[in-house]
């Protein structure tokens, strides 16, 4: 089984949350859930939708066919009456126009007789839970959390009002729950709470705005300060301040707040402060397309800032991998003193998931700080010489006698602004020695489908779902295909590529941007060239659909 | 006098030059109240008077150009143990750093603020600032200034500020109270210090300087605002130093409970196993 409902309608219209809310009744029932949202940047009108599929099997994409189109408006069955499957099915208010197929329902009418006209769309709720043949009660507890306990009765009323509308169509089996439904930016906030963060900063940008907001909503609770700063540079500035202090601190924005923290994140590389960073990207340039997705910022995370310092940028793949991997950027920021760049985007970010709950008891955190008996009586020098490149790091405050000061001028081991030639190599060869260390630090792209195939895909961050659901079909009707998803991707990870390129007749470069970044990338970190690429920069996700047709088309 | 904040480092500033005077009335400052070195941190930015935290013993966070002010709230909220103290140009402050200026009075959080205002670029070599006067000629406004110069004390006043003070570089005994004052006041405390650049700015001389400024009498009620915007426009033939304004306000970091009522963010155990309970949120 495998089935999809839309839900479209004007901003404003309550579409949100009626898809969260539907999402997590299918979730509880036991399903696997995408869901993926298109929204415009506008706070009325418009066109938005949701898609919500699910199913018994575990889910990485949506698709792009739907067997329910949920209507809010008659704009919405004119959009996307190509989407429905032959058999599916449109449910829309009685007063919405189109034609005879549609399920016309008093939606509207049952509202203002429940005295809430905002109701309509838990009616319409009612009733394609109906049409799937699920369970009131499920649905019931999940309105509570959703809408709150003051309008769950209202809600609820509706929701059985709408469940008599109908007659159902399928007879689905409700099954064992043993997941969280999660989107993207909640699984970085969650990633950033479980390592110990205990600053958060920000600028509100969408898609970014996610994670502002999740850790605002867990701030007292968890002790966090999280705040709205005047702009994005004074974002990474004041991220860079509090963790000199001692926090795990960090800051997160897409494409544009991004390019203004550029020249702190030089001061991080400079000063050798740890830090994380989150760009969440969405298609540029300039203001682009605020609310859509694209990954196009791939070479402007690996260079931005001035002047040659180490730093390590990872893409995250789905929630599960962004909670860890958030997680991990801490401890790697705090073991080099480098800036970690953590990388998602708007199909990730807003997109929720089912996952099995993460495991809190796999994160450690790891401070690499030092103590008192660790400079052995010496005056402190900031930027001693090792030979690592890592300087024992001590807190401001924290031993008497002892001060520790950061500087964005060359400098000497104590930290003093200094002109000397050779103490400016020394520096150099210090910040750079970590970036061999870094290399060591780093996992090698997933492998998805086939070992050493003749036809290898290669991939980077949230594409990660609609390639694997691609891969798996192919090669389920006997293709021999198989994917790289990189999540770290500098310094870039060499070997695994290297292994399976010996074998690929073809390479085949999957990338939600127009110039093939990674591709390059391989070029010039392996010396590898693909022999195509597919790519998609119309600020729309690619489905596993669009991919698996699209490599047929080159296999 | 030596004193533990004393460092033997050479400066790059000239001699002469109101830097001199202001790191001298800084170390005295911090010595009377008794402060320890490794208590204060200086943030800084860039320039020749953010060049203050290598003369000096004390933690320091020389960050960039115009952006002294956020590493020293990050500073302050991660550990609210540490005096934390501003020192920087009129042109990182007011020119490169201005929006930071505005909204962190907006914040006040407990921060001193120890702006070198000489009325110009030093270290860029005579440029003008965001307080030369009008009219004056420069080593780049060749024709003169074009653009009218921002009065900080009127701007901080109207955004808020609850400290709000001039001092001048050539009176010492009295910068170091204006310091120890703004230093010890709950919030962030603005102390604009005119200072003479003996290169680059030939108009606000030590005599030019020296000839207008006047204390503010002892019956001054710096808790009158009105008063206060009066005194603070009082830039010509007279210049008044002191405590223009002063009033207790609730600072920002106060407003966190877990701040106010907890150990600095610093001191707090980390546990992953504290965020386990918001799962509970996606179930
Ligand atoms: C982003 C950036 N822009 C410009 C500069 C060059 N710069 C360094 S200091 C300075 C002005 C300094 O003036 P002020 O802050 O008044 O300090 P002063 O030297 O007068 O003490 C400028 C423009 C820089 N370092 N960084
Ligand atoms: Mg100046």
């Amino acid at each position: 089984m495998d089935y999809s409902v839309l839900v479209g309608g004007e901003a404003g219209q309550g579409m949100d949350t009626s898809a969260h809310l539907l999402a997590l009744i299918l979730k509880r029932s036991g399903f696997h859930v995408f869901t993926r949202s298109d929204y415009m940047s506008r706070i009325r009108g418009g066109h938005n939708f949701i898609q919500i599929r699910f199913s018994e099997k575990p889910l990485y994409t949506f698709s792009e066919k739907v067997d329910v189109i949920f209507a809010l408006n008659e704009e919405t069955i004119k959009l996307h009456a190509g989407r429905l499957k032959p058999n599916g099915v449109v449910i829309a208010d009685e007063k919405t126009g189109g034609d005879e197929g549609i399920l016309h329902l008093p939606l509207a009418r049952t509202a203002k007789e429940l005295g809430n006209s905002r109701v309509a769309n838990t009616a319409g709720l009612g009733a394609i839970l109906k049409y799937f043949g699920l369970p009131l009660e499920i649905a019931e507890n999940a309105v509570i959390k959703i809408l709150g306990k003051e309008l769950s009765d209202v809600n609820i009323k509706a929701l059985r009002a709408g469940y008599e509308m109908i007659e159902p169509k399928y007879n689905l089996k409700v099954r064992e729950d043993e997941h969280v439904l999660i989107n993207g930016n909640q699984a970085v906030g969650l990633g950033a709470i479980a390592a110990g963060c205990k600053f958060y900063c920000g600028y509100p940008m969408t898609p970014s705005t996610g994670i502002l907001t999740f850790m605002a909503s867990h701030a007292n609770e968890m002790k966090i300060v999280v705040d709205q700063v005047e702009d994005e540079v004074a974002a990474l500035n004041m991220a860079l301040g509090a963790s000199y202090a001692g926090v795990r601190a960090m800051t997160g924005s897409s494409g544009g707040g991004f390019a203004l923290m550029v020249e702190a994140l030089s001061l991080a590389g400079m000063i050798e402060v740890p830090v994380v960073l989150i760009n969440v990207q969405r298609p540029g340039p300039a203001t682009g397309f605020p609310t859509r997705t694209e990954q196009g910022d791939l070479r402007f995370m690996i260079h931005a800032g001035h002047g040659e310092f180490p730093r390590m940028v990872i893409a995250l793949r789905d929630p599960e991998d962004a909670f860890y991997q958030t997680a991990r950027a801490f401890n790697i920021a705090e073991k080099y003193q480098v800036p970690v760049l953590l990388m998602s985007d708007q199909h990730l970010a807003d997109s929720m998931t089912t996952k099995k709950p993460f495991d809190f008891g796999r994160i450690k955190i790891e401070r690499h700080i030092a103590g008192e008996e660790d400079i052995a009586g010496e005056s402190y020098r900031r930027y001693k010489f090792t030979e690592s490149g890592v300087s024992p790091r001590i807190l401001p405050g924290k031993i008497p006698g002892q001060v520790v000061l950061v500087d964005s001028d060359e400098h000497d081991e104590e930290g003093h602004i200094t002109e000397s030639d050779e103490i400016r190599r020394k520096m150099v060869n210090k910040r750079l020695r970590k970036f061999e260390l870094l290399k060591k630090e780093v996992e090698e792209p997933w492998l998805i489908g086939r070992e050493k195939p003749e036809n290898l895909v290669i991939c980077w961050g949230s594409t990660y779902g609609a390639v694997r659901e691609a891969v798996e079909r192919l090669n389920e009707e006997g293709a021999s295909v198989g994917a790289l998803v990189f999540g770290d991707i500098w310094p870039f990870p060499t070997k695994k590529l290297l292994e399976e390129a010996r074998f690929a007749k073809k390479i085949i470069d999957v990338e939600q941007n127009a110039t093939g970044q990674l591709e390059s990338l391989i070029r010039e970190q392996a010396l590898l060239q693909a022999t195509h690429k597919i790519l998609k920069y119309d600020g729309r996700p690619f489905s596993g659909e669009e991919v698996y047709l699209r490599l047929k088309e080159v296999l | 006098m030596t004193c533990q904040f004393e460092l033997s480092n050479e400066t790059a500033w000239c001699p002469g030059c109101g830097n001199h005077m202001i790191r001298t009335a800084l170390k005295q400052a911090l010595e009377e109240l008794g402060l320890e070195p490794h208590e204060v941190v200086i943030c800084s930015g860039i320039g020749q008077a953010a060049k203050m935290p290598h003369y000096i013993k004390v933690n320091g966070f020389n960050g960039l150009h115009g952006r002294a002010l956020p590493p020293a709230v990050g500073i302050k909220l991660a550990n609210k143990n540490l005096k934390v103290i501003v020192e920087s140009g009129d042109g990182d402050t007011y020119g490169e750093g201005g929006n930071h200026f505005i909204h962190t009075i907006r914040r006040n959080i407990d921060i001193a603020h120890f702006v070198h205002d000489n009325q110009v670029y030093g270290l860029t070599k005579g440029q003008a600032s965001p307080t030369t006067a009008m009219g004056q000629k420069t080593t780049l406004q060749l024709d003169g200034v074009k653009v009218s110069p921002l009065n900080p004390l009127v701007l901080a006043l109207s955004l808020g500020a609850g400290f709000v003070a001039r001092g001048f570089a050539g009176d010492i005994p009295h910068l170091v109270e204006l310091m120890k004052s703004a230093i010890t006041y709950r919030g962030y405390a603005l102390v604009d210090i005119l200072q003479p650049c003996v290169v680059w700015n030939r108009v606000n001389t030590f005599a030019w300087y020296k000839n207008r400024v006047y204390h503010l009498p002892e019956d001054y009620d710096y808790t009158d605002k009105e008063q206060a915007f009066k005194k603070a426009m009082e830039f010509g033939d007279r210049i008044p130093i002191g405590i223009i304004y002063k009033v207790e306000k609730e600072t920002y970091e106060d407003q966190f409970d877990f701040i106010k009522n907890g150990p600095p963010l610093v001191d707090l155990e980390l546990n992953p196993k504290d965020a386990e309970k918001l799962m509970e949120n996606f179930m």
